[in-house]
């Protein structure tokens, strides 16, 4: 197995040992180890059904593990929920992307972490800051230099699939200050938004925030990624870099035609 | 015919209130003393308890749940006041209290089932409807307790103050009081928000860190504080504590739900669409017999409306899917 030297010595910011997961019969994940290290893209590839979706699912406190434990900067965590997750920096894209379809896009943006108006008007009444919620979701759009979307107030539904995963990644850009984990986020993109994404994928990374990046399309892994955990069949089939392995030879481990 | 669409899926009371507008219009216009201030009056008094629980109902709905049993857990609480006033001599305002703190415990009955058994609102409603009206038959023995009977805060929510010539009851605006107050919960506060989203979409609310469960328990919990203020409304509607009284409100509340514009799915609608959908059933039931149709017209007129309503419903749904 390829692991690059550099790493080996430091802590992982996020790493998880031996990870199980079944759904009843179905084994999702069979004993995974992974690590991220502070200032790196990783990239997972692996076929449909490798266990990807799964295994980020278990980083992230949105499924509990059956099996295996996760440390966070050396310290052992248990995320029993999303939020839990959450609080400690880390942000999700989820494949399924996790928006409130009836929720406008500012809405969307906070929830679950609403700002709340200072005064008695938001300490006892409880009311939210929509117009400042507004502004900073504005803010942190045109930060990204999503244009298409500059009416936050549109609700999630009538946005097409590529402004909704903007949306998506918008929010979990404006919030990771641990780890940014996406699954799968220019799926639904264009080629010009895809860029919008992989460069702001670097440039999270160049502000200390270490990305995990689930994606099929090989050139965009190989461009951004520092690193590429390579699943297959629920397990991790080996760790290579960009520079180790080429794009032919991650898609042969993937399948199986080469160890890894 | 998209923009009136696009509208419509934006602000879903705005058919319901063009519905009430031209049916008050054209009632007035069929019988003159249809807007009479005693026959408002009694239009407003006539609406006061489907309104109120309405807002119970509207705030389950939202969550892609439904409540079977509103109108039978109020009667249960209606029943238990009254006899804690009459036959166990409670004071006043202690027997509201025991009634309110039933009218919770039906709320908390129901949130629990729903969140720790996760059974289906529909299964676990149709349940309670049955225990609600089964426990009223035990505690009234199936007597009514009159409302001279009673201490008289009780029936105080009955009694009328003028406004604009029109004589509106205490429970009236009682209601109208609550209305204001869940519609602020729902639009401004953060709670309001995670209500929408845990009806819109449960997995993506989970997956964005809201406890769904916690959400929804909260709301039926406020469904039953709803449910035993509105018991107290009825008494003084009805000047009494009847275990018969108010035997359609559990549909009835449905309704005014459905044809106010919140959706049956979830996530959409708000308690003003309630409020209008409760409004335009008591003017048609009001307005159709003062023009002398049979009871059977008015109870037809309202079938019509509930289908018409959830039409309109699913057709502005088609907005984008
Ligand atoms: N909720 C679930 N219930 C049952 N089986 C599941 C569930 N989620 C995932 N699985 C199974 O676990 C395995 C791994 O699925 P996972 O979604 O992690 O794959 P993936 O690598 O993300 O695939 P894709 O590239 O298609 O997104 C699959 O066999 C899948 O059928
Ligand atoms: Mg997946």
């Amino acid at each position: 197995m390829n692991t690059t030297i550099a790493t080996a010595t430091r802590t992982p910011v996020l790493a998880a040992r031996r990870l199980v997961k079944t759904y009843g019969h179905v084994i999702g994940l069979d004993g995974v180890d992974l690590e991220l290290y502070a200032g790196e893209v990783l990239a997972i590839i692996g076929d449909n059904g490798a266990g990807k979706t799964t295994l980020i699912k278990c980083l992230t406190g949105a499924e509990i593990p059956d099996e295996g434990e996760l440390e966070l900067d050396g310290k052992p965590v248990r995320f029993r929920r999303p939020q839990d997750a959450r609080e400690a920096g880390i942000e999700t894209v989820y494949q399924s992307l996790a928006v409130s379809p009836a929720l406008d896009v500012a809405a969307n943006m906070f929830l679950g972490r609403e700002v709340r108006r200072s005064g008695a008007l938001g300490s006892v009444l409880r009311m939210v800051d929509t117009k400042q919620m507004r502004a900073r979701a504005r803010a942190e759009l045109t930060e990204l230099g999503i244009t298409t979307l500059q009416d936050v107030t549109v609700p999630i539904e009538n946005l097409s699939g590529g402004q909704r995963q903007a949306v998506a990644v918008a929010r979990a850009a404006a919030f990771g200050s641990k780890v940014v984990v996406l699954d799968e986020p220019t799926a639904a993109l264009g080629v010009r938004e895809s860029n919008q994404v992989l460069d702001l994928i670097k440039r999270l990374r160049d502000r200390g925030v270490p990305v995990i990046l689930i994606s099929h399309n090989m050139p965009h892994v190989f461009e951004v990624a520092d690193r590429i955990h390579v699943q297959r069949l629920g397990k991790r089939a080996a760790t290579i870099t960009p520079q180790s392995h080429s794009m032919t030879d991650a898609v042969a481990i993937m399948t199986g035609a080469m160890k890894g | 015919m998209t923009t009136v669409r696009a509208i419509l899926h934006r602000y879903p009371a705005v058919s319901p209130a063009i519905v009430l507008v031209v049916s008050v219009i054209v009632f007035g216009l069929i019988n003159g003393r249809f807007l009479a201030p005693t026959n408002l009056s009694l239009i407003t008094q006539q609406v006061a308890v489907i309104g109120a629980l309405g807002i119970a109902e509207t705030l389950v709905i939202l969550t892609a749940g439904i409540d079977l049993s509103v109108g039978s857990a109020m009667v249960l609480s209606s029943i238990v006041i009254g006899n804690a006033a009459t036959g166990m001599g409670m004071p006043g305002p202690v027997a509201l209290l025991v009634g309110l703190a039933v009218g919770l415990a039906t709320g908390v009955l129901n949130g629990l089932l729903v969140t720790r058994l996760n059974l289906p609102p529909f299964i676990v409603t149709l349940g309670t409807l049955s225990i609600f009206t089964a426990l009223t038959l035990l505690v009234s023995s199936g007597a009514t307790v009159q409302g001279d009977a009673m201490p008289s805060i009780l029936t105080w929510t009955g009694l009328t103050v003028s406004v604009l010539g029109v004589d509106i009851t205490y429970g009236v605006l009682i209601t109208l009081l609550l209305y204001v107050v869940v519609s602020f919960a729902l639009a401004r506060t953060a709670w309001g928000r995670h209500v929408y989203a845990a009806g819109d979409d449960k997995e993506a609310a989970r997956l964005t860190g809201i406890r769904v469960s916690g959400v929804l328990l909260s709301v039926y919990l406020v469904a039953g504080a709803i449910v035993g203020i509105t018991a107290w409304i009825q008494i003084g509607r009805d000047f009494g504590a009847s275990p018969n009284a108010a035997t359609d409100a559990n549909l009835s509340v449905i309704t005014a739900v459905v044809i106010g514009g919140t959706s049956l799915f979830g996530g959409r609608g708000n308690v003003w669409g309630t409020l209008l959908g409760a409004l335009i059933v008591g003017v048609f039931r009001n307005g159709l017999a003062l023009a002398g149709l049979d009871v059977l017209y008015q109870t037809l007129a309202v079938g019509i409306l509930v289908i018409v309503a959830v039409s309109i419903d699913q057709w502005i749904r088609k907005v984008r899917k």
